[in-house]
């Protein structure tokens, strides 16, 4: 199976050339969708094989490298279009073409009858064949070329309703974001070819070739600089402080489009990306204290933001944002198996939630049409009493909404913990430890008041719609439910794959099998920790039993604030936020972040650009060719003289001219 | 026999006259004239020439300077005859379109 990873991301690729050529022509919603899910089904199973075909070697064969054909070759540079398989390109394959393929489904439901349908599937297969080349490549440039395509799909997804303002500058901004993070990225892959050649005459971005000689790498300023370099990639893709601001404004696209790229799959980019280079990572304390700090303050940060937001999906979105924040603290205390479950089990309850939304924007959308109302559809104080009518949707939004809360048994919490644990147990930062645990469990805290908050909003309570609209609310069709049915069943189990180890052991030798399966691509961070002298730092059993516990009631204790304030007296919040009127508009306005880069760095490069504008190009660019053109004028203007337009003139100067001609030869 | 200073002579002052012909006429077929005048007296040296140093070349050169006035001729005249058409004049002081 392992000789086919080509096809895996060649499906989705025709896909793209089938409906982006002749979608127009097909018109046919059934087709264009069936294509296009088609398409990603058939990656899907091509996956499947390919793991299982994995699983059945000994932990240390587990990898594979297809090389489809030499991409640039110059000098000692060489660069492949090939792919690599390894446990942890095969489990993101996994999520990428699964989740993928769900939402791809749901698609066909949810735009039906939009206009432009074969864009949005064209958009979205090209979308899926970007993530699939950045997960399998198997070298820094071809995972640039996957990470330049999400990049591209994003802005054409976000912006899908171009005719509304808002949604093309929302696509814009994402864009220019991600430009940010992608230099940083080339200035990092640059740095690091640059060093391994120069010094080592180790010429390569193969990902194997580049981990074989990561002995060569000896920690100093230019290991760090290369770690730092490309964690600014990874700030920008996977929104973290302070390139996160583009995520929310993201929310503008179609909610597929927010489940598929930005909870699910793209903005884990940046998480993979580390995970992947791990062993660079781990020989620059500096740089995972810095990702350490950036992930927990991120968590902390949006957790805050996402507390008062009335909008369903940008609650969701601020979620997202936080929730990577936790795969980054996990990279940053060198926890990347931790990380990267975190990934996965983000995926499965971030992906059913957002498509839980989407059901129910959907199913608001519908009711308020009836009603002629211009209400928002998306605004949670439209809601309310949803679970009556919407059940499917209700009770996998609501096993979701647990899981990512971190109730034990539920996916999130083996992942949140695990995390957790490790921000308090890891041998790399002392003192800070303490901290970053401090701030990870605040925000689980947090995560589990405003999920619970926005759950009690939307579906408890008495309905704020009208009698007539709540009528017309209806479940969604069996397209749009089976995707999420599928989701909270994995959120529900995908936790079991990963238990940490001290639930097994309690539970009578449960493996955890998700570390074990990533072990053979973390190896070298692992070995290298253990020959530094650092070695894990031992914890009594109790400790971790007793942080576990802590972290559970936070979660309930969120959740229980929740019920108490949006369930049992329902006045509170308002009084509240009457209290506190300054803190209040500040959180409810994203403490101001957009106003604050507006202010620092987009204003002035307006004025400078307007300076240039007006200063440089009119005056000076403009100036020179204007300048060229009237001094050839003005020379033309005293040689015209000369053309007199009298014949005898012109016939006098030839004989003039004849007789110096001839004056000349007699006499010189 | 002649002394070929006289033939030469008599060409110098057939060009000069068709010189200042040209210089100073109005009429353009005057001016005509008087280009064909100057070509003859350059035609009378080179026969002179070639009767002096016994050499057939100068006389050949004739035809050819005769051939090309023939063809000068046929073209000047009709540019003459459509510039008439135009303007009802073959004053050269009207010919004057290309000035600014």
């Amino acid at each position: 199976m392992f000789e086919y990873v080509w096809l895996i991301p060649l499906f989705p690729l025709i896909g793209v050339v089938i409906n982006g050529l002749f979608g127009k022509k097909i018109k046919n919603e059934k087709i264009i969708g069936g294509i296009a899910s088609g398409a990603v089904f058939g990656s899907f199973v091509v996956a499947c094989g390919i793991l299982v075909q994995l699983l059945s070697l000994p932990g240390e064969e587990r990898h594979f490298e297809k090389t489809v054909f030499t991409w640039i070759q110059s000098g000692n540079f060489k660069a492949d279009i090939g792919f690599l398989i390894d446990p942890l390109s095969a489990m993101m394959l996994m999520v990428v073409t699964g989740v993928g393929f769900l939402i791809h489904l749901y698609s066909i439901g949810y735009m039906h009858g939009e206009e432009g349908f074969y864009r949005y599937f064209t958009y979205l297969n090209l979308f899926t064949f970007s993530m699939l080349l950045l997960v399998a490549g198997n070298n820094l440039l071809l995972m640039f070329v996957g990470w330049e395509g999400v990049g591209l799909c994003s802005y054409l997804l976000i912006g899908y309703y171009f005719h509304k303002k808002s949604a093309g500058d929302a696509g814009k901004k994402a864009f220019v974001m991600n430009r940010v993070g992608d230099f940083g990225f080339l200035l990092g892959l640059f740095t690091l070819f640059w060093y391994l050649g120069g010094t080592h005459n180790v010429w390569t971005v193969n990902f194997r070739e580049l981990a074989a000689n990561a002995d060569l790498l000896v920690p100093g300023a230019v290991v760090t600089t290369v770690a730092l370099c490309f964690f600014v990639g990874a700030m920008g893709k996977s929104a973290q402080i302070p390139l996160y601001t583009w995520l929310p404004d993201a929310m503008e696209g179609p909610t597929p489009v927010s489940a598929l790229i930005h909870a699910a799959t793209m903005v884990t980019a940046g998480v993979y990306m580390i995970a992947r280079m791990n062993f660079i990572y781990i020989k620059s304390p500096t740089a995972l204290l810095v990702i350490a700090c950036v992930g927990a303050a991120t968590a902390l940060f949006a957790a805050t933001i996402g507390l008062a937001q009335n909008d369903i999906k940008r609650v969701l979105a601020y979620s997202t944002v936080s929730q990577l924040g936790y795969m980054f603290l996990a990279m940053g205390v060198g926890a990347f198996g931790a990380g990267v479950f975190h990934l996965m089990t983000h995926a499965f309850f971030k992906a059913c939630l957002f498509l839980g939304s989407g059901s129910v924007i959907h199913a608001m959308h519908h009711a308020l049409h009836h009603e002629h109302s211009d209400a928002d559809p998306q605004d949670m104080r439209n809601m309310g009493g949803l679970r009556k009518k919407m059940p499917i949707t209700f009770w996998t939004f609501l096993l979701a909404t647990i899981a990512i809360a971190g109730i034990p048994g539920f996916a999130g919490f083996f992942s949140k913990d695990e995390i957790l644990w490790q921000a308090f147990a890891n041998p790399h930062h002392g003192g800070m430890n303490i901290v970053l645990w401090a701030a990870g469990a605040v925000a689980a805290g947090l995560t589990a008041f405003y999920m619970f908050r926005l759950v009690f909003m939307t579906f408890f309570g008495k309905t704020r719609l009208s009698d007539k609209a709540f009528h017309h609310l209806h479940e969604s069709p069996f397209v749009i439910v089976f995707p999420l049915m599928v989701l909270a069943l994995l959120s529900v189990v995908g936790g079991w794959i990963g238990v940490p180890k001290v639930i097994g052991d309690a539970l009578g030798g449960l493996p955890n099998f998700f570390e074990h399966y990533l072990e053979p691509v973390f190896a070298y961070s692992t070995a290298y920790m253990s020959h530094g002298g650092h070695g894990a730092a031992h914890h009594s059993l109790v400790l971790e039993w007793g942080l576990m516990g802590v972290s559970v009631l936070i979660a309930c204790g969120g959740i229980a604030l929740a019920y108490a304030l949006y369930i049992v007296s329902p006045a509170i919040p308002e009084r509240i936020t009457a209290a506190i009127p300054v803190l209040h508009r500040a959180v409810y306005n994203k403490w101001y972040v957009d106003e604050i880069y507006d202010f620092m760095i987009v204003n002035p490069t307006k004025s400078f650009s307007n300076f240039l504008w007006k200063g440089f190009d009119v005056v000076v660019v403009d100036g020179v060719v204007n300048g060229v053109g009237a001094a050839v004028r003005g020379f033309s203007g005293i040689l015209r003289h000369v053309q007199t337009g009298m014949v005898h003139n012109y016939a006098f100067s030839m004989v003039v001219g004849v007789v110096v001609i001839v004056g000349v030869y007699l006499f010189r | 026999m002649i002394a070929i200073n006289n033939y030469l002579i008599l060409s110098a002052i057939l060009f000069a006259i068709g010189t200042i012909g040209v210089l100073t006429r109005r009429n353009a077929i005057v001016i005509f004239m008087c280009v064909e005048m100057m070509l003859n007296a350059v035609n009378l040296t080179f026969i002179a020439f070639s009767r002096y140093l016994g050499n057939i070349d100068g006389q050949i050169f004739v035809f050819f300077v005769m051939t090309v006035a023939a063809a000068e001729a046929a073209v000047g005249l009709a540019l003459m005859i459509a510039f008439y058409k135009n303007r009802e004049s073959i004053d050269v002081e009207d010919i004057n379109l290309l000035k600014l």
